[in-house]
């Protein structure tokens, strides 16, 4: 905690205020959202810098492509000059704003373009697998903690078995068996190769690792005088979830926000390396690797730089979430006062 | 043959061949060999002995030289096994004609082709120390059919009750297809048709000569006595293989067999191709099966030149397209995917213009048979094709596309799950993609993608896929690949992938066989003209023809690479 004023007080302040206020006035989440922000905007001008900077097409191959360099006709992929002439070198970083500022990568595409559309997806998937589970989470978590009994039963045991699978081994064999068939369960179809794909993978084994807490919150939560009090008021079920259960899950539901997102996007980027995330064309951070792994000793920079920007987002996303904890948990104010 | 590790079955395979005879011929250029071109030099016990020590990624399945079917374990199987006859054991394109082996000569035919006679010579030890006798030579080739080989239906189905062989593997006799006599040593093979191909058939692996009472099964780990100058000692498929002199070989045709100079031969498995190549620049190992990485080649090829053996090869990466199967059941979708490939970025992905070579022919340079043509290329037509591939023609691709109708379909690519074929995969969705199809990729594991792509029940478009010649005939590449014999719908045994069938070329592609039995050039020039006739209609795409490259230690010596088998592993020589 780094804010200056007791975090425990009396004020007639409703408590989301207090945690906005002790949020903004955390150094910790002002760096995090600056860092968030900066790789956000990166990535959403990757069409402008594809079309005015590197001016190529970061999905289209260029193995046999050539690039003007200091006023000089230059091979994207290069033909080795020495020794017996084998192999053949993707065109190293020029380090100068223009085509190629990171180098090429085998398929001769330019690398920091395809950084940029990469962290476009990566994100977009990072965001969406997170909403996705935070939603259905939240719902399964209330329905199953308030109704008790026989559903939350059935509802919890079936948490614990999707939960019983290591997340990353659930992931993958999700995706192997539906990146080649793709989707389809009523009106909901998604197709092989889609970006959906990985979200609603993501989305769906992250689920009781959300739900369970929250359900666990809900139980308590009925036992409260309030809860009570409203039910005895004979209010109906769903005016008591909406007006009295999830205000107080809530705040522990943005909690997570960060935290999901973070997990979301390492496990797109884990499922992308190893081929069953984002399909190619496309690119997300985790293909950008797998590309450069192939180049590790000669062009370390095309698996460097989207490692970096993982380490980067995932640093700033989880020292926003630590922020956003500290601002929604009163006991952690507590401790931080006394 | 499938260069890969990967047990390719041909075994489906039950068309009839006719004829004998054959020639053989090579263009290859190659660079750095140290070996004398089609001769081999007299053994030097001085420069024998040492330990030789090879590696690779993965072992290549059963020991058993009648059932592997890969080249890791083919060109062991030079250094330990041997058949009545044996391609010639030297560098360069000679390596292409058979010799005598077992047998005292080339056999003698007669009753038109279709009967031919051996002798088998005398005082050749197995070594366990039995003497290799005429019966061991009858079981062995009832043996072949006993043991399900690969090629027993593909090769050897044209002996005289080879049929009834293969319908009851089990009860295989051959008493009218391989005569022998334990008195004079002679040994008559009876076919039931001449057989151009019939020397090139007895030199492979599979018909090599095991004792009588080697089991009627696939044999695995087990090692089978040899009657070569090596004999396995001990395999452990996820360790090693070694390999130890034969205290029984004593050299009796150089050519054949000769003498090895390591004294034993040790096989490790299990090692990443980055940590292969450290191990032979560190002098822990001598020679790497698995591709050099890309990464790694301007390193090595300018660090260690002399380390670095490149050589061309009879062989072909290529795109087999579904004949059957939209979009490309339509002719002009096939050719413009002939013109849209970009067979110089192919060469690039592959490892650059010194380890490959653009191609447009089915039938790879320097075999026989081959014609130069192209009629995909920048400023060519089937009408009037070009002498060799110069450019991509991307604006005659769309338009051919739009012309078939096809545009806008999905197109699903298949290839194995390794580097280069990865690469190669997305390189061909950037193609298909920019022509006007939807494609997408799907790499799968190597060790099924080739039985994958085979099976008409998996409804492959298009793939990517190599061959590497079996023996030096047309016919290996033109007729196996695309012969209607070759496709057998819903089998992993369907080596024509392309599943394509034209009758009229079919029936000229058999002629050609038969004409090789009289007349040797006009086959061949026959089979040219079909070459070019079967790409017109564009059932597949060519890319290109790699070389092989072999990276060996500072301490070896005494390199000699066999256009038929690479490199002779037994003729190594170690520096003390």
């Amino acid at each position: 905690m780094t804010t200056h004023e007791p975090a425990f007080n009396l004020s007639s302040e409703s408590p989301g205020k207090i945690a906005l206020r002790t949020l903004v006035r955390d150094r910790r989440s002002w760096v995090a959202s600056t860092m968030l922000v900066i790789v956000v905007a990166l990535t959403l001008f990757a069409p402008l810098y594809a079309s005015l900077v590197s001016k190529t097409d970061p999905f289209v191959s260029t193995i046999n492509g050539t690039v003007v360099l200091d006023g000089v006709e230059v091979q994207v992929l290069q033909q080795s000059t020495e020794g017996l002439k084998i192999g053949v070198n993707p065109i190293g970083p020029t380090w100068k704003i223009g085509p190629y500022f990171l180098g090429a990568d085998n398929q001769g595409r330019d690398v920091a373009a395809r950084l940029l559309y990469g962290g476009t997806n990566t994100l977009l998937i990072g965001f969406s697998a997170a909403a996705l589970t935070l939603i259905v989470a939240t719902l399964v978590g209330v329905i199953a903690g308030y109704s008790g009994k026989i559903i939350d039963s059935v509802i919890s045991r079936i948490l614990d078995v999707i939960w019983a699978f290591p997340v990353y081994l659930l992931s993958i064999s999700l995706s192997v068996v539906l990146l080649t068939s793709g989707f389809k369960w009523g009106p909901l179809s998604l197709e092989a190769g889609s970006l959906y794909l990985p979200i609603f993978i993501i989305g769906l084994v992250y689920v009781p690792y959300v739900a369970r807490p929250i359900r666990g919150q809900v139980l308590a939560l009925r036992e409260r005088e309030f809860v009570k009090a409203a039910i005895g008021g004979g209010a109906k079920n769903s005016t008591i979830i909406f007006r009295e259960i999830l205000p107080n899950v809530i705040p522990s539901v943005l909690v997570f926000i960060p935290l999901m997102v973070s997990l979301a996007m390492l496990t797109e980027s884990a499922l992308s390396f190893l081929s069953i995330g984002v399909q190619a064309p496309d690119a997300s951070w985790g293909t950008i690797i797998k590309d450069g792994l192939g180049l590790l000793y000669t062009r370390p920079i095309v698996a460097l730089a989207p490692g970096l920007f993982i380490a980067f987002t995932a640093v700033s996303l989880n020292l926003l979430g630590d922020a956003v904890r500290d601002a929604l948990d009163p006991k952690a104010r507590l401790r931080g006062a006394f | 043959m499938r260069r890969s590790r990967t047990l390719v079955s041909l075994i489906a395979l039950s068309f009839v061949l006719s004829a004998c005879g054959s020639s053989s011929s090579d263009s290859g250029s190659d660079s750095n060999a140290q070996g004398q071109e089609g001769v081999l030099a007299p053994y030097d016990a001085s420069k024998a002995g040492g330990t030789l020590t090879l590696v690779a990624k993965g072992a290549a399945g059963t020991l058993d030289p009648h059932i592997n079917y890969t080249l890791q374990f083919w060109q062991l199987y030079q250094a330990t096994y041997d058949g009545l006859l044996a391609f010639r054991k030297v560098d360069g394109p000679k390596s292409f004609e058979t010799v005598p082996d077992l047998a005292e000569a080339l056999p003698e035919l007669s009753d038109g082709g279709k009967t031919l006679t051996f002798t088998l010579r005398k005082g050749i030890k197995f070594s366990d120390g039995r003497d290799v006798t005429v019966n061991d030579v009858k079981a062995s080739f009832e043996r072949i059919f006993k043991v399900l080989s690969p090629t027993a239906g593909g090769f050897y189905n044209g002996i005289v009750g080879a049929d009834a062989c293969l319908a009851n593997p089990a009860t295989c006799k051959l008493d009218q297809g391989v005569i022998v006599d334990s008195a004079t040593n002679k040994i008559e093979i009876k076919l039931t048709a001449p057989d151009a191909t019939i020397n090139y058939k007895l030199s492979l692996p599979h018909a090599v000569i095991l004792p009588a009472d080697a089991p009627s099964k696939d044999a695995g780990t087990t090692p089978i006595p040899t009657t070569g100058p090596y004999m396995f000692a001990s395999y452990d498929p996820n360790k090693e293989l070694k390999m130890v002199r034969n205290p029984n070989f004593t050299e009796w045709n150089r050519e054949a067999q000769p003498a090895g100079y390591p004294d034993e031969i040790v096989y490790q498995f299990g090692l990443t191709a980055e940590a292969q190549v450290n191990a032979i620049k560190n002098g822990q190992a001598d020679w790497m099966l698995d591709p050099i990485p890309a990464d790694r080649l301007s390193e090595i090829g300018t660090e260690l030149p002399n380390q670095i053996k490149v050589h061309t090869l009879t062989a072909m990466w290529y795109l087999p397209m579904n004949n059957n199967l939209a979009p490309f059941d339509n002719v002009k979708a096939r050719q413009a995917v002939n013109y849209a490939l970009d067979r110089n970025a192919m060469v690039k992905i592959f490892g650059g213009e010194q380890l490959a070579s653009p191609a447009c022919t089915f039938l790879p340079p320097g075999f026989p048979g081959h014609k130069d043509f192209c009629q995909y290329t920048e400023g060519a037509s089937v009408e009037s094709p070009a002498t060799s591939w110069a450019a991509p023609d991307i604006e005659k691709a769309k338009q051919l596309v739009k012309e078939s109708g096809t545009a806008g379909q999905k197109v699903g690519i298949v290839v194995s799950d390794d580097e280069v074929n990865k690469q190669m995969g997305e390189y061909i969705q950037s193609v298909l993609n920019q022509i006007g199809y939807k494609a997408t990729l799907k790499p799968i594991s190597s060790n099924i993608q080739f039985t994958y792509i085979q099976n008409t029940k998996n409804k492959v478009q298009i793939s990517v896929s190599q061959w590497y010649q079996d023996f030096p005939a047309a016919m290996d590449f033109s007729y196996i690949l695309l012969g209607c014999e070759s496709f057998t719908p819903g089998s992993d045994s369907s080596i024509n992938m392309a599943g394509y069938c034209n009758k009229a070329l079919n029936k000229r592609m058999i002629d050609a066989m038969n004409l090789a039995v009289t007349d040797q050039a006009a086959a061949d020039k026959e089979w040219g003209e079909i070459d070019q006739a079967i790409m017109n209609e564009a059932p597949v795409a060519v890319a290109f023809t790699p070389k092989q490259i072999d990276f060996l230690s500072a301490r070896v010596k005494n390199y000699n690479f066999s256009k038929q088998f690479y490199m002779l592993v037994s003729q190594l020589q170690l520096d003390k």
